[in-house]
């Protein structure tokens, strides 16, 4: 079997020589659809995984409706939470692990005075947050509890932050100054940049350059520490005066997560907040039915429009492409093969079954897609190059050409071309011999 | 080896039927050589290609080698016609993409025969037919002469119990059309059956046995005079 199929493999070889015109017509015609898909499946791929797969059914989103049904958008609670519910979730303790943050930019004083201070961007959050999401570590680790209890000024800073202050060596309990405040740095992060930035979502941060540092929570609240990131206080929201106000406010900045390790965690959390939004409303702080969500991080992800509509619209224009390539190249390939009427008659007389002129011509068609396929890799790389054209940098850079896309564009290619020739070829097999032999 | 039993074949379109074979009864003893005869349109060529298995039948029974093929699928028919029967056309019917040698492997490679044997098998049949020194060339660069021979080497190498040959020198001018015929002639001395369709009444002359087909039917050849007499005064000339 194997034996025929390679003599297949080189009679398709061969007929692919003797047609060039046709040949390159049709290599030429999957090529270029297979190109289109395998460029803007390049960009859905990379805007569309999963950014911590490995637990995105276990970190969930709590979101609190702390506004009331008028200003809600489709019924849906706010994307984030107010100071005053972010600290009751924290204060209750309901979860596995918990953590609140923001996004927090601060002027970084480099030690060597002859250096400029430079901005970079980070979070303030709870220790909790680098258990929770699985961050790697270079040097040291993330500071505990008693450090966010205790308010203290300590930070973890990023490798590439590191490798920029100190030279890439263990910074662990060295100091740098942020916004004229000095930390004690406990942690380097390795290399870490999930993308989507599934945790903060909020500020609109979902393929911004990685973080750089990251402090205590409870100390950048009680530094007064601004966030840097999104700040929505409604359409008739007022921030207030001072910052004593705006933390009594109703304004929602602040990013929830919570980790649920089983179902019955998951109820129990959603009773939790339940109970909890029941309570602001016998309080008198909510005149509405408690209007929850708990979502994990997939379904943040969908919920949040994660994948830009863009990618999504292009993508399928390009399999559009990819259908109308196909549709051309099941025309070529009727013709090609009909015009071997004759030969195929011959083979049928000398003992060739359906299934043998079967096998011939789709293994023909499995060359044809192989050489469009390899035609496709290189328009691919040249497309990758010209994402940036159709998208926006940040998602255009995310975008690679690694082995998985080669062998999906030679495997597109091959297995598309092969369908395409289904008909074709069987059209092929339903050839009279005898009418083909007599007509000769 | 061959035997037919009010067979019948009926073209059928949507205001018309028509009928090529008609109770047609036909019986070939394993090692005749039979010259089928008639006059064009006659359906000579139709039952050729019934008894290598190329077109079905819409009634009677078909009897080959034992087997009744009414009701064979189509791997089966295939299987038959690669391994019991050989083909010689008319018109050559070389592949004319694939050089001698690759043509003559064609129907081997079908019974997945394995290298050494195959290689083996071609040789032989081409050293037979005195063309094994143009095994690469392809079938443009040969004569019509060469040409049916290298269909005629393509028949053997399967070593086929049945050879069927359609009008096998009806392209060839006097000369080949002798050298093929002789080659037919060596082939059944060494055992094999042969059923030749031709116009061709010296040819016919030279088969061991002749059926004539009219309209369809197998008819005796005493019912024809002109052809019994055509047939009586090639053998006559013949230089055999």
């Amino acid at each position: 079997m194997s034996g025929m199929f390679v003599h297949n493999l080189r009679l398709g070889t061969g007929s692919l020589r003797r047609n060039p015109l046709l040949t390159v017509l049709m290599i030429m015609s999957i090529g270029f659809g297979v190109a289109a898909s395998m460029v803007t499946y390049a960009v859905f791929r990379a805007v569309s995984g999963d950014p911590i797969p490995q637990k995105s059914s276990q970190l969930f989103v709590p979101q609190i409706d702390n506004r009331g049904p008028q200003y809600n958008r489709h019924g849906e609670p706010p994307d984030a939470l107010n100071y005053t519910d972010a600290m009751a979730l924290m204060r209750a303790h309901k979860a596995v692990h918990q953590t609140l943050l923001f996004q927090v930019g601060l002027s970084v004083m480099p030690e060597d005075s002859h250096r400029m201070p430079f901005k970079a961007l980070g979070y303030a959050t709870y220790g909790d947050f680098f258990t929770m999401f699985d961050v790697p570590f270079q040097y040291g680790s993330a500071w505990g509890t008693e450090q966010d209890e205790a308010r203290e000024p300590v930070a973890v800073i990023s490798r590439t932050l590191n490798q920029k202050l100190f030279g890439g060596e263990n910074s662990v309990g060295r100091r740098i100054t942020l916004d004229d405040r000095q930390y004690r740095i406990v942690g380097v992060t390795e290399n870490w940049d999930p993308k989507p930035r599934f945790f903060d979502m909020f500020s609109g941060n979902a393929y911004a350059e990685p973080s750089q540092i990251y402090v205590p929570f409870t100390y950048a609240i009680d530094q007064r520490i601004d966030t840097y990131g999104n700040n929505n206080c409604g359409s008739d929201g007022k921030r207030g005066d001072d910052w004593d106000s705006w933390l009594r406010g109703e304004c929602v900045w602040i990013s929830p997560w919570v980790e649920l390790d089983t179902a019955e965690q998951v109820q129990a959390y959603k009773q939790f907040l339940n109970g909890y939004a029941e309570e602001q409303r016998r309080g008198g702080r909510f005149n509405w039915a408690p209007n929850n969500r708990l979502r994990d991080v997939h379904e943040w992800l969908d919920y949040e429009h994660a994948v830009p509509p863009e990618s999504r619209i292009s993508l399928s224009l390009a399999l559009g492409f990819l259908v109308i390539c196909l549709v051309n190249t099941i025309g070529l390939l009727l013709a090609k093969f009909m015009r071997r009427a004759p030969e195929i008659g011959v083979r049928r007389a000398l003992g060739a079954s359906r299934g043998a002129i079967y096998r011939q011509f789709l293994a023909e068609a499995g060359m044809v897609g192989l050489a469009g396929g390899c035609l496709g890799l290189v328009l691919t790389g040249l497309g990758m190059l010209g994402i940036g054209l159709v998208f926006e940098p940040q998602i255009a850079k995310l975008a690679h050409l690694d082995f998985s896309l080669v062998l999906l564009t030679l495997l597109l290619a091959v297995t598309a071309t092969v369908l395409a020739a289904f008909y074709p070829t069987w059209r092929a097999a339903q050839i009279q011999p005898a009418w083909q032999l007599k007509s000769n | 080896m061959l035997k037919m039993t009010h067979l019948s074949k009926v073209y059928r379109t949507e205001v018309v039927e028509t009928y090529a074979l008609r109770d047609f009864n036909i019986n070939v003893n394993e090692g005749e050589f039979v010259a089928v005869t008639g006059p064009s349109g006659s359906g000579k060529t139709t039952f050729l290609t019934i008894a290598g298995l190329l077109e079905t039948f819409t009634g009677g029974q078909y009897h080959l080698d034992g087997v009744e093929v009414s009701n064979l699928n189509d791997n089966e028919r295939s299987k038959i016609r690669n391994e019991k029967i050989g083909f010689i056309f008319q018109a050559f019917n070389l592949i004319p993409d694939l050089n001698v040698y690759d043509n003559v492997e064609v129907p081997l490679r079908y019974r997945g025969m394995k290298g050494p044997e195959r290689k083996d098998r071609i040789m032989n049949a081409l050293e037979r037919v005195g063309l094994a020194s143009r095994a690469k060339h392809y079938p443009a660069e040969l004569s019509g002469g060469q040409q049916q021979r290298v269909a005629i080497a393509r028949a053997l190498a399967g070593s086929p119990r049945l050879l069927l040959a359609d009008e096998p020198t009806g392209n060839l001018d006097t000369q080949m059309a002798r050298g093929v015929m002789e080659l037919l002639e060596e082939i059944h001395r060494e055992g094999a059956t042969i059923v030749m369709v031709t116009h061709d009444p010296e040819l016919a002359a030279r088969a061991q046995r002749n059926v004539h087909i009219i309209d369809g039917q197998v008819v005796d050849l005493a019912e024809d005079p002109r052809f019994h007499q055509a047939v009586h005064a090639a053998r006559a000339n013949s230089p055999a």
